[in-house]
């Protein structure tokens, strides 16, 4: 049993290393951080900074070179792939800058998409989805297909997706890079009403409203993090 | 779409060579067995009408015939050529003597069979060419010398009805007259002589152990069963049967490539989708089943347009190779079958779930954040 007090996201000393040709890269040299639940956390740098890696290991669609990476008390550094399958389904959001919606599905069945996978019955996952769509204020787009959707309409469904499962977690990689400034804004005021009703955020952005709008920022360079 | 019709063209192709690796075998054999006679007696080391040998001691061969009691009917065929003048033409035909009461060389369509000694029928083929109608008497010749214009053997035959003839070729001229008139048209170098035998054997009764047991009463003959007839006929068209056999692999192949690029090429436009779905915890299994059902569902559609345009071509190709001189009408090279349709579907189908396999595990198989990290890059 894990205490509501302990932190939902811990790394202990995670580095990252890739190689790149004959090269190593060290993505991320040596990052501790830890993540309260019901926080809201932007993580900000320079490209190449190593924010996406990090966001990567704490989504579990990653291993770390080196360290320990727990999230809501489970460690996930070294999951096999269908555990880590199974944990990200029932455990994490995950919201990309590409929308990615599958094109030839509604609104309604991607959202419903993620609780299909998780063999949720054809009732509960329609209404889930409707209900979400609804918070992200799209309940009259639920039959439309991406195509008829706006990009911002898009990153909504995309973000009621995320939410599809009640993950403890919801990461967000550049959630506004690829809208307008007025829609992105819609999307930094969706996130902190997310927020506000108790969904624990971590987003990499360089969008300097969605870093503001967040609780806690964390600076990275060079694959460390230089300012929590 | 185009390369949905392409897998079409694979299929029709594959369709048409599964029917043609099998379709003349089961046309001659529906063939031999239409008049339900199970054997035939040739001269010996010869197919019927292979050559023009024929078969001395009728009247002998038929007594001992009559000897085996698992022996319903026999039907000794006589087989030559007729020339009929029409003017200052000479029309020329293949002819049968036959006894109009067993023979199972032709089907009679009007007029009135051959039921007496100067009776003839002829096929449409012949009428035309005659220009003549029932009732009109012929000078029906066994010889004919172009040089001197001359006909031996004639003898003046009365031509009563139509017959469609079961073992003739398309635009040939065929008759029929009763065997004792083709033999006296001869001469007496034909008297008592068949170029076949024809044996319906009793209900029950095997058509291979009677044929055996006249290899060995009549060792003059060539004993063939429709089974040895089909075996003789396999080796002569084993030609036919390699051909389509290698047609049909490269198309099945052809097929398989076309699938598995598609798929491919689908899987690597969707590279950052798919990672996507993996983030979001869609099973490595679910990604792979996805994807060759997209590489089934290909499949399918173009097997079910390809069906149709096999079954077209098949049509088309059959009626240029059945006008091949000298092959029986009634002889298909591309005969459908369900089987066959449904083995050219399956073959499809499963080439395209294999075709899909390699994309797809590649595809669930790709490290998720690397994937995304590319797409961003991109």
């Amino acid at each position: 049993m894990i205490a509501d007090s302990a932190p939902i996201v811990s790394l202990r000393d995670v580095r990252r290393d890739y190689a790149l040709g004959a090269e190593r890269v060290h993505a991320l040299q040596g990052v501790s951080l830890d993540v309260e639940r019901g926080d809201y956390v932007a993580i900000v740098g320079p490209s190449g900074c190593g924010k996406s890696t990090l966001l990567n290991l704490i989504g579990v669609i990653d291993q770390p070179t080196s360290g320990t990476v727990t999230i809501s008390g489970k460690r996930v550094d070294a999951m096999s792939d269908r555990e880590a399958t199974s944990f990200r389904l029932h455990n994490i959001g995950f919201v990309f800058q590409r929308f990615y919606l599958m094109p030839i599905l509604s609104a309604l069945e991607n959202v419903a998409l993620p609780m299909a996978e998780a063999k949720l019955r054809r009732e509960e996952r329609d209404a889930r989805a409707a209900e979400l769509l609804a918070y992200v204020g799209l309940s009259s787009r639920e039959r439309h297909r991406p195509s008829e959707l706006s990009g911002g309409e898009q990153q909504r469904v995309a973000i009621a997706r995320a939410l599809a499962n009640h993950p403890a977690l919801l990461l967000a990689d550049e959630p506004t890079g690829e809208l307008d400034a007025r829609t992105g804004t819609e999307i930094i005021s969706l996130f902190q009403r997310l927020n506000s009703d108790g969904t624990t955020i971590v987003v990499v952005t360089h969008d300097e409203d969605l870093a503001n709008a967040a609780r806690h920022n964390v600076h990275m360079r060079d694959g460390r993090i230089v300012n929590a | 779409m185009l390369a949905v019709l392409g897998v079409a063209v694979a299929t029709a192709m594959l369709l048409d060579m599964v029917m043609l690796a099998t379709g003349m075998r089961e046309s001659f054999r529906e063939l031999l067995l239409s008049q339900g006679f199970d054997i035939r007696l040739a001269p010996k080391g010869t197919l019927p009408f292979d050559t023009d040998a024929t078969i001395p001691g009728v009247s002998a061969i038929t007594g001992v015939l009559r000897s085996n009691p698992d022996i319903r009917e026999i039907s000794p065929v006589l087989g030559g050529s007729i020339h009929i003048p029409v003017g200052a033409r000479d029309v020329s035909a293949a002819v049968l003597g036959v006894d109009p009461t067993v023979q199972g060389d032709y089907e009679f369509l009007s007029g009135r069979d051959i039921t007496t000694p100067d009776a003839i029928v002829a096929n449409d083929y012949l009428l035309k060419k005659l220009r003549a109608s029932f009732g009109d008497t012929l000078n029906v010749s066994a010889g004919y010398d172009p040089q001197t214009r001359t006909y031996s053997g004639q003898r003046k035959l009365v031509l009563t009805g139509k017959a469609r003839f079961i073992y003739g070729a398309t635009e040939q001229s065929a008759a029929a007259v009763r065997r004792e008139t083709l033999e006296a048209l001869g001469g007496g170098a034909r008297r008592d002589r068949a170029s076949l035998f024809m044996v319906r054997v009793r209900k029950g009764a095997s058509p291979d152990s009677v044929r055996n047991w006249i290899a060995t009463q009549i060792p003059s003959v060539s004993a063939i069963s429709v089974a040895t007839a089909i075996a003789e006929v396999d080796q002569r068209l084993s030609y036919f049967r390699q051909l389509a056999f290698i047609l049909g692999a490269v198309s099945l192949f052809v097929g398989f490539l076309l699938v598995t690029t598609l798929v491919t090429v689908s899987v690597n436009e969707r590279a950052g989708e798919i990672a996507v779905m993996r983030a979001i915890g869609v099973s490595r299994a679910h990604v792979v089943q996805q994807i060759v059902i997209e590489g089934v569902a290909i499949s399918v559609v173009g097997a079910i347009i390809g069906l149709a345009l096999g079954l077209v071509t098949a049509r088309y190709l059959n009626s240029i190779l059945s006008a091949f001189p000298g092959l029986p009408m009634a002889i298909d090279f591309f005969l459908f079958q369900p089987r066959a349709a449904w083995s050219a579907l399956g073959l499809l189908v499963g080439s395209g779930i294999f075709a899909g396999i390699y994309p797809a595990w590649r595809a669930a198989s790709l490290p998720i954040a690397e994937s995304l990290r590319r797409e961003a890059i991109a």
